[in-house]
């Protein structure tokens, strides 16, 4: 085959005669029932209902879009649920380092109980978690009668929604970070060392940066299942317009008035803010990653 | 500045990586640690960086004892095998790490960084990644991570064992002439014999966790101490024979032996390396007749494979191509060979009946 | 090489890498000290206030409430239909983009993540502006057949389903690469027919793989609660699942009755969890034998 002369494998044509025609460069079957599959699969219970999302949020002006979106009771909202997302996950991501780096690196009683219990949260149903973290911190709760006398409300509060966020958090950066942890060639820590840093310098300048793709993946995906929670939330916060209400219940509220429109809007927002920071961090994340290639 | 290993033993479980090992490295030399995996080079070199701790025995830089510091302390240049670069790190960054922990003023990074980037010949490649590089640059870019901290000596652990054959020969001339351009006590491990004889000042023969032998190129090539250095160097002749009264016999050469004069008879095996045999067409005092089954050109000389039917042995001999063209030599020839020296060793568990 | 590099690496930081025992130590607490606080106890919790009536109470609160038993039969009607069907098309679409390459698969690929960026409740939202009876895109069609989907089981299994899309394939679609097609080509060279390859070649191999993607799948389509919520429209005895139920109860002030309930999914995900530990075990064991032949 001369290599001047395009393959008509590759040209446009090509590619459609050969998905049009069922034939493959692959010589497995398969291809054609698969890809059918797939797609009535992904277009029905995922393309139509974004589509349908999007449709309704057309079909409003701008100026009632930006009247059901942005109005001071949804930016509220917005600000609690972006802002305890955001938190939770900042603070899932020390913690699953910590708890990553103690599972990979020490050996000690226990060790395998802890591993397999990160992954609870990821398990249990969130309505579950909610109904326990709502108990446990009022005022006579396992917890309260300790932490209520000094100020701490850990249920019906911002703080509540955090603190559930966090355990709902936790199993996503702590799996993230684990098999990058383990897979750490011990030599560089050892070259780090022989270059005369301390213990330290070489966690801060060595593996911490290794580590940073992970840490940015766990981060987001967090703070993504934090964008979106809803069942454990109802049960540990007041849902007080203004001062405790997540976006999904202002959603959910606009609903039950069927004021579908409005709650169209709202939703529109919330998938292109949590849309906009997962492609943010994505894109952080390759940039950190040029040296994986 | 010159190192000494003083009774250094080690284990790890059951397993004795070193036994009661010393050793001298003068300073400013060139030193290979030379033998098969499993020898304890390794981790004689790793005890040396402070990356591992001895169980027992001691380290000396110079005069000062330093088994108790750590890798950190000891200001020691150490190479990996398989490079260890900061993934994350540009090159640049790679280089100047060490210099960075120690808070140096970034002007004087900056310029010994590329004075460093100069000498190992990577200048421009400074704000590449580790993975955008080839191995042998790899392999550089390690080096002058160890030197830019002024190290007081430089440790390399096989610094060109993941590298290809072409790529490996051309760092290795570049490293003695660098090594004798910066005048660093070096040390490396290897396990390969051409390698460590080309580099090296000095060549320490290891096995099983012990020294077999310790000395230059030249005097490790030419009077191995033992038959397991002997054998390492490879590629050698063996004949099985006795020793008796000042002489060894095996087959038809009977040879003076003065180490060992007396009168009962002791198994001993006789070493003769490829190049130390003659071939010739008509017989001499002790040489042996055989067909030549075979005739490959290697470098400079060739391999001609001799089968000799009396002893049930085939021969390896180094002919040059010059001599091979006086005598016509084709397959299937008979001749006769001779060796020009042969060495003798007697085990030494014979020694101790 | 090889006993040179297995003992450097059982040995790499016996000098270099450990930190001092103190601080070993003092990371473990802190990590048993965190797991305390955030899993085990609450853990502990749901029993202690489950059984808080003793057993006889508990089971009384499961079983003699006309309301929880049939929350309980719904949900054993809508999990296993939802994670049947994204079983099907989750494999089916595993084997299209890990075996092919055609144009639109990265896209495919990053559809198949997307349910992770919705929240719950508007994934619930979408499927009300579709299927609802008054203003949905679908309701002269549905109205037409009399069916109803929203405010019914359907609706229920079509959210359930939205959640769980990216579970069965996104566990096997990196499997399936790192397998390779070498197998499956063997398999047609030497004859056989489509669902013999799939079957006897890649089945077997992506058994437990597949197994442990469907677990997660059933333990998230047994939590959801959002999107549930959302399209519920919450009638007795008739669209309530467990998860529903347990807030409920709770919002009836029945603890020990929600807490009954809660206590059963929680057994449930402590048993994923040991089904994981075992399947974890079981995947990379078919890995490492794939990768040693």
């Amino acid at each position: 085959m001369s290599a001047a002369k395009p393959s008509p494998n590759q040209s446009l044509g090509g590619t459609l005669r050969r998905l049009v025609s069922g034939k493959h460069r692959s010589p497995l079957p398969g291809f054609g029932p698969g890809l059918a599959v797939t797609i009535s699969w992904l277009t029905v219970m995922l393309f139509v209902p974004l589509i349908a999302l999007i449709a309704k949020s057309i079909s409003l002006t701008p100026s009632e879009f930006l009247a059901a979106a942005w109005s001071d009771r949804a930016r509220a909202a917005y600000t609690l649920t972006f802002g305890a997302a955001a938190i939770a996950a900042v603070v899932d991501v020390i913690l699953g380092l910590l708890f990553a780096w103690v599972i990979v690196r020490y050996r000690f009683p226990g060790r395998q109980m802890l591993d397999a219990i990160v992954d609870l949260p990821f398990a249990l149903p969130t309505a579950v978690a909610g109904l326990v973290y709502s108990s446990l911190y009022v005022k006579n709760g396992w917890f309260g009668q300790f932490l209520v006398p000094l100020g701490i409300e850990g249920a019906y509060s911002r703080f509540a929604i955090v603190l559930v966020l966090v355990f709902l958090g936790l199993p996503f950066v702590v799996r993230t970070v684990q098999p990058l942890l383990s897979s750490l060639e011990g030599d560089i820590e050892e070259a780090a060392a022989s270059l005369g840093a301390s213990r330290w310098q070489t966690f801060m300048r060595v593996i911490l940066p290794s580590l940073m793709p992970a840490l940015y993946t766990g981060f987001a995906l967090a703070f993504a299942r934090g964008l979106g929670e809803y069942g454990s939330i109802i049960f540990v916060s007041t849902n007080i317009p203004f001062k405790s209400e997540i976006a999904p219940m202002l959603i959910y509220s606009r609903l039950e008035d069927y004021k579908y429109e409005e709650a169209t809007a709202i939703a529109v927002v919330l998938l292109a803010g949590s849309i906009t920071t997962l492609m943010l961090i994505n894109w952080l994340e390759a940039r950190n990653r040029r040296y994986a290639r | 500045m010159s190192i000494s290993v003083q009774n250094l033993s080690k284990r790890f479980g059951d397993f004795v990586a070193l036994k009661n090992v010393s050793l001298e490295v003068p300073s400013d030399s060139l030193t290979a640690l030379l033998g098969p995996s499993g020898s304890g080079k390794t981790t004689l070199l790793r005890i040396i960086s402070g990356l591992e701790s001895a169980d027992e025995g001691s380290i000396l830089f110079k005069d000062e004892d330093v088994t108790t510091r750590s890798a950190r302390d000891r200001e020691v240049g150490f190479v990996f095998q398989h490079y260890a670069l900061f993934r994350h790190m540009t090159v640049f960054e790679n280089v100047a790490f060490g210099m960075r922990v120690r808070n140096a003023p970034n002007n004087e990074v900056r310029e010994r960084v590329n004075e460093l980037l100069h000498l190992v010949r990577l200048e421009g490649l400074g704000q590449r990644y580790p993975s955008e590089l080839s191995g042998g640059q790899r392999q550089r870019v390690a080096l002058a991570r160890a030197l830019a901290v002024k190290p007081r000596m430089l440790l390399l652990d096989e610094p060109f064992g993941a590298l290809d054959a072409k790529v490996r020969q051309e760092l290795r001339t570049w490293l003695r002439k660098l090594h004798e351009e910066m005048h660093v006590t070096t040390v490396f491990v290897t396990h390969d014999q051409e390698e460590a004889f080309e580099m090296a000042d000095q060549v320490v023969v290891m096995s099983q966790g012990h020294i077999e032998q310790t000395g230059t190129p030249q005097a490790v090539f030419d009077n191995p101490a033992t038959s397991f250095v002997m054998d390492f160097l490879g590629n050698v002749n063996v004949f099985h024979g006795r020793v008796q009264s000042g002489r060894v016999q095996m087959g038809p050469f009977s040879l003076q032996y003065d180490e060992y004069q007396h009168e009962e008879p002791r198994n001993a095996t006789a070493y003769v390396r490829p190049h130390e045999l003659d071939i010739d067409r008509s017989p001499s005092q002790a040489s042996l007749l055989g067909k030549i089954k075979q005739i490959n050109p290697a470098g400079s000389v060739l391999k001609v494979r001799v089968a000799v039917e009396e002893f049930g042995v085939e021969l390896n001999v180094d002919v040059t191509h010059y001599r091979a063209k006086q005598l016509e030599l084709k397959l299937n020839d008979i001749v006769y060979v001779h060796p020009r020296s042969v060495r003798v060793f007697m085990p030494e568990a014979d020694y101790v009946i | 090489m090889h006993v040179n590099s297995v003992r450097t690496q059982k040995t790499a930081g016996k000098m270099v890498a450990n930190e001092p025992l103190w601080f070993r130590i003092l990371l473990i607490s802190l990590c048993y000290l965190i797991a305390s606080v955030l899993i085990i106890v609450p853990l502990i919790y749901v029993f202690v206030q489950a059984f808080s009536e003793g057993i006889s109470g508990w089971w009384n609160n499961l079983f003699n409430d006309a309301e929880t038993r049939h929350s309980v039969f719904l949900t054993l009607i809508v999990v296993p239909l939802a994670v049947l069907v994204n079983t099907v098309c989750g494999v089916a679409a595993a084997w299209t983009l890990t075996k092919f390459k055609f144009p639109g698969r990265t896209l495919l690929m990053t559809a198949l993540d997307l349910p992770f960026a919705v929240s719950p409740v508007v994934a619930g939202l979408m499927f009300v502006l579709l299927y609802n009876l008054r203003t949905g895109y679908f309701a002269p069609m549905l109205n037409a057949i009399g069916l109803k989907v929203i405010f019914a089981w359907p609706g229920l299994v079509m959210a359930t389903m939205f959640v769980t899309i990216p579970f069965v394939a996104r566990e096997l679609i990196p499997l399936m690469q790192a397998l390779g097609d070498d197998e499956e080509l063997a398999a047609v060279s030497l004859g056989a027919s489509p669902w013999q390859i799939f079957w006897r070649v890649t089945l077997p191999n992506i058994k437990w793989g597949l197994l442990f993607g469907v677990i997660q799948c059933n333990a998230r389509a047994i939590g959801e609660f959002g999107a549930v919520y959302v399209v519920s429209g919450r009638i007795e005895r008739e669209t309530y699942t467990m998860a529903l139920r347990v807030e409920k109860l709770f919002q009836d002030y029945n603890n020990p009755g929600s807490y009954a309930v809660a206590s059963v999914l929680t057994l449930m995900a402590l048993s994923t969890l040991v089904l994981k530990i075992i399947l974890e075990r079981m995947v990379a064991a078919s890995m490492e034998q794939s990768s040693a032949e």
